[in-house]
């Protein structure tokens, strides 16, 4: 495709994506929701796809993001807008602060028992903070309303998450197209001779969650007012709903690509919505069968599905000579 | 710091403390034993541990409820969830034996979810105990309380441990799942049929869990979320103890046991559970820091 | 010449068996120096020693005059001490150009640096180097797919290509086809001769290493048995004795 082709095609997205929640106002919370979808497939994508560092404690920063915000809303005194957009500087500060801090000890872990770790770190989230008097404990909090008319706060939420999947799809791309995409996919391919190459591997695997958590922290700083209220286990540190899904979105659309996950999350999100209208009760256990399905029958995606058949599309080539030339040998 | 005060002040209240602990220690420690069969044979970390055990309970609830004593759910548990679990091996698990460690995980974090939803959905998420009938006494005037069905579920837990232990050291199919678990390449070579090996070893490892589950609906409750905490202190056991050492899974099962009644008192029962999931990280990072002294990896 | 590596007196075990003993040797900057012995006698233990791949027992390692037996992997390795794997690892799912982009030296990274892509000079260079070992037809495949042989030379790019100022060589002609190991002999002999890259490497094809090391060691049961000229170790009774089995 050509540059002025894929200019069109952005544009054409851009626009509707702008003027959809004005055609469809019916359905604009979801769509609100799918762009939180997209952002937690991409945060995700950075570590479990890039980087092979798969976290299912990514939804930690989320919940800390979610807190941070709804606490200065609540205690700064300030107006709404003020206070919200304090609120989603601390969050973001607060996640990046706490990926830095517990990422010297957690990123030290490896293969599954970073996961499980991770996994430990997500649900130990909101244990604590289901206990914490401060922050609400098991009754959780409720941000302050946004004040504005009926229908001008599902605008204001949609092009929030809208603009914070645009500018985290355009960071990612622009870093996985540098050097920094190059190290944590050297650190994902084989980190030992990462290592013994000279690669700084703490710094990258650190930043790495840290630029995560930056995006994480600030998507559940708004989701926080977004669903009007935060309750520790299920909607901060909802390890087994947002912590999960962010994984297999990542996974149904293909990991380790810049589009795969927002393919999955779309998906994804589509499938969920109708489990959700059509077998309301049953919809838990029938994401739960599906995440088993994914896991089991398309592990590489959609996306990669499609690598395997055309990998010219994805700019790598296939030398059908390979191996010819004489050297042979145990591969 | 109140109740820190008391244990100082009236030392009794550790032993009570102790004593509770390693009452449900030796649950822990079977729950423990099967999840480290699971990674030691099939090399797969088995996070539908904590599901089984939950089923187990409810298998104890539905005894109680038909006016059965429980303490027979403990070998119909046993019995149910390892048709349970020899089922799940055949429908999903086999696809996942021989993968990426990290698509067993997530598979069977997928599982875990399905059925804490569909126990959701059938039982409700009422948090209910078995009945067992059982009385407590009281020692040294009062200021140690015993319950009989913890004691009973120690002694049973201990009978469960030790019938596996046996099994697998004079049994046929014992030797052939330890065959495997050393080299499942040679043991297929030798003849062994390491699939049906899998199966039996997972069917085995549910049974266990679902005898520590009808176990643990008599000593403490039921409800479809308990199973998350119950395969991370499994697994924190296992990783503490190391693969293959079952002295070891006993000392450290009686040992999270006692600890974590003594986070409960301390901090609150709230943050018991808080408590686990952080003992893990801390567990998980101090080893990976140990061993980073030496240049190695937690493997 | 000045000692570019100094081992003074190295020792590992491994629970009860001693792989290393009282191991002593010097490379001086800017030659090639050989390690041999029969299997077992504790080459590459001492090559993962040096590197720092695990902890000494016992000794000192001195790397351009500096001690290095308490440094990590990569410390050492940004210091410009880099080894090759005798399994040949690159990064498979990377192609043969980004391999290359990412082996680029870290000494110098600032944090910021993360950020940029990579210079067009240092594309130059990869293009150039990936042409010095014949790989520059199949620089867009992907690593993985190469064969063994392949894999090897594409290592031994990457490693030039991180600028080392010595390189420790693990077996670089296993798994190559005799037709083409001279090639890779010349490689390794311009690499030190132009770019000046001191080399230390472990073979076990004794035409290779007597054609191209000028100083040879040679290990047996991780102790060390003999050294010198290619001509000495080749008479040297001890060494004989060694790869026939006596001891």
């Amino acid at each position: 495709m050509s540059r002025g082709e894929i200019l069109i095609l952005w544009t054409l997205g851009l626009a509707a994506s702008a003027l959809a929640p004005f055609l469809f106002p019916a359905v604009i919370t979801q769509l609100t929701f799918l762009w939180l979808m997209i952002l937690f497939a991409l945060t995700w994508d950075i570590m479990g796809g890039q980087m092979g560092y798969n976290s299912f404690g990514n939804i930690f920063f989320f919940g800390i993001g979610a807190y941070a915000c709804a606490v200065i809303q609540r205690d700064s005194g300030l107006g709404w807008h003020l206070a919200f957009f304090i609120g989603m500087g601390a969050a973001a500060l607060l996640g990046v602060a706490a990926a830095a801090v517990l990422g010297s000890g957690i990123l030290g872990l490896r293969g599954q028992y970073f996961a499980i770790g991770s996994l430990g770190l997500g649900i130990a989230g909101g244990e604590v903070a289901a206990g914490w008097d401060y922050i609400g404990a098991g009754s959780g909090l409720s941000p302050p309303l946004y004040p504005g008319a009926l229908g001008r706060r599902e605008i204001f939420f949609y092009f929030l998450f809208l603009a914070l999947a645009l500018i985290c799809f355009l960071a990612l791309r622009r870093l996985y197209g540098g050097r920094f995409g190059l190290a944590i996919n050297a650190i994902r391919d084989d980190e030992d001779k990462a290592e013994a190459m000279g690669l700084r591997t703490t710094r990258y695997k650190t930043v790495a969650w840290c630029i995560s958590a930056f995006f994480v922290a600030m998507a559940g700083a708004g989701a926080g007012n977004l669903i009007g209220f935060i309750d520790p286990r299920d909607v901060a540190f909802a390890g087994v709903t947002f912590g999960v899904w962010m994984v297999l979105m990542a996974i149904l659309g293909g990991k380790g690509t810049l589009w795969g996950p927002i393919l999955g999350a779309v998906i994804f999100h589509i499938t969920q919505e109708l489990f959700w209208t059509y077998l309301l009760g049953w919809q838990r256990v029938a994401l739960g069968f599906l995440i088993v399905v994914i896991v089991v029958f398309f592990p590489t995606g959609i996306l990669g599905w499609l690598r395997e058949r055309h990998p010219h599309l994805f700019g790598e080539a296939v030398d059908a000579g390979a191996g010819t030339d004489g050297e042979r040998g145990a591969s | 710091m109140d109740n820190l005060l008391i244990l100082f002040n009236q030392p009794v209240v550790s032993l009570q403390i102790i004593v509770d602990g390693v009452l449900v220690g030796a649950i822990l420690a079977i729950a423990a034993y099967g999840m480290a069969l699971v990674w030691g044979v099939m090399k797969i970390i088995n996070i539908v541990q904590g599901e089984f055990v939950m089923l187990g309970g409810y298998v104890a609830l539905a005894f109680a409820d038909a006016g059965l004593s429980p303490l027979w759910a403990v070998p119909a548990g046993a019995v149910i969830l390892f048709a349970v679990g020899w089922a799940l091996y055949r429908l999903v698990i086999f696809r996942v034996v021989d993968r990426d460690l990290f698509i067993s995980i997530l598979a069977t974090f997928g599982l875990s979810i399905l059925l804490q939803q569909l126990a959701n959905q059938v039982f409700t998420a009422d948090v209910r105990t078995a009945e067992s009938g059982l009385v407590s006494r009281s020692f040294l005037d009062g200021k140690i309380v015993i319950a009989e069905v913890k004691v009973l579920a120690f002694v049973f837990a201990g009978l469960v441990g030790i019938a596996l232990w046996a099994f697998l050291k004079h049994s046929r199919l014992g030797q052939a799942i330890r065959a495997t678990a050393q080299n499942a390449r040679a043991a297929r070579i030798m003849g062994i049929n390491t699939d049906h090996v899998y199966a039996m070893t997972y069917g085995l490892n549910a049974a266990i869990c679902g005898a520590a589950g009808a176990l643990v609906a008599m000593t403490w409750v039921v409800h479809p979320y308990l199973g998350l905490p119950y395969t991370i202190r499994s697994f924190m056991i296992v990783v503490v103890a190391g693969l293959g050492n079952l002295p070891g899974v006993i000392v450290a099962a009686l040992g999270l046991g006692t600890a974590e009644n003594f986070a409960g008192f301390l901090l609150g029962a709230e943050y018991q559970i808080a408590f686990i999931f952080c003992l893990l990280v801390a567990i998980l990072v101090w080893r990976s820091r140990r061993l980073a002294r030496q240049r190695r990896y937690l493997k | 010449m000045t000692a570019l590596l100094e081992v003074r007196s190295v020792s590992k075990a491994f629970g009860g068996v001693v792989a290393n003993r009282d191991i002593s040797l010097t490379v001086p900057d800017g030659a090639i120096i050989g390690l041999i012995g029969p299997n077992g006698s504790g080459k590459t233990t001492l090559f993962s020693s040096i590197v720092g791949h695990h902890p000494i027992d016992h000794g000192s390692i001195r790397f351009r005059g500096r001690e290095i037996s308490r440094l990590r992997v990569a410390e050492i390795a940004r210091l410009g001490l880099l080894r090759t794997f005798q399994q040949t690892r690159v990064y498979g799912q990377m192609d043969c150009m980004r391999n290359m982009l990412i082996s680029t030296p870290h000494r110098d990274e600032g944090v910021f640096d993360m950020l940029s892509r990579h210079s067009p000079a240092q594309v130059e260079e990869a293009e150039r180097l990936l042409a010095f070992t014949g790989l520059f037809e199949k620089r867009f495949l992907m690593a993985g797919d190469l064969s063994f042989g392949q894999q090897k030379l594409l290592e031994f790019a990457m490693a030039l290509m991180n600028r080392p100022r010595l390189l420790l060589l693990d077996e670089p002609t296993a798994g190559i086809n005799p037709t083409l190991i001279n090639g890779l002999i010349d490689r390794l002999k311009r690499a030190n001769e132009e770019i000046g890259i001191t080399l230390f490497v472990i073979e076990h094809n004794m035409r290779v290493i007597m054609d191209l090391a000028e100083h040879i060691y040679c290990l047996a049961h991780g102790e060390l048995l003999a050294d010198g000229t290619p001509d000495q170790v080749r008479g040297d009774q001890r060494v004989i004795d060694a790869y026939l089995g006596a001891h």
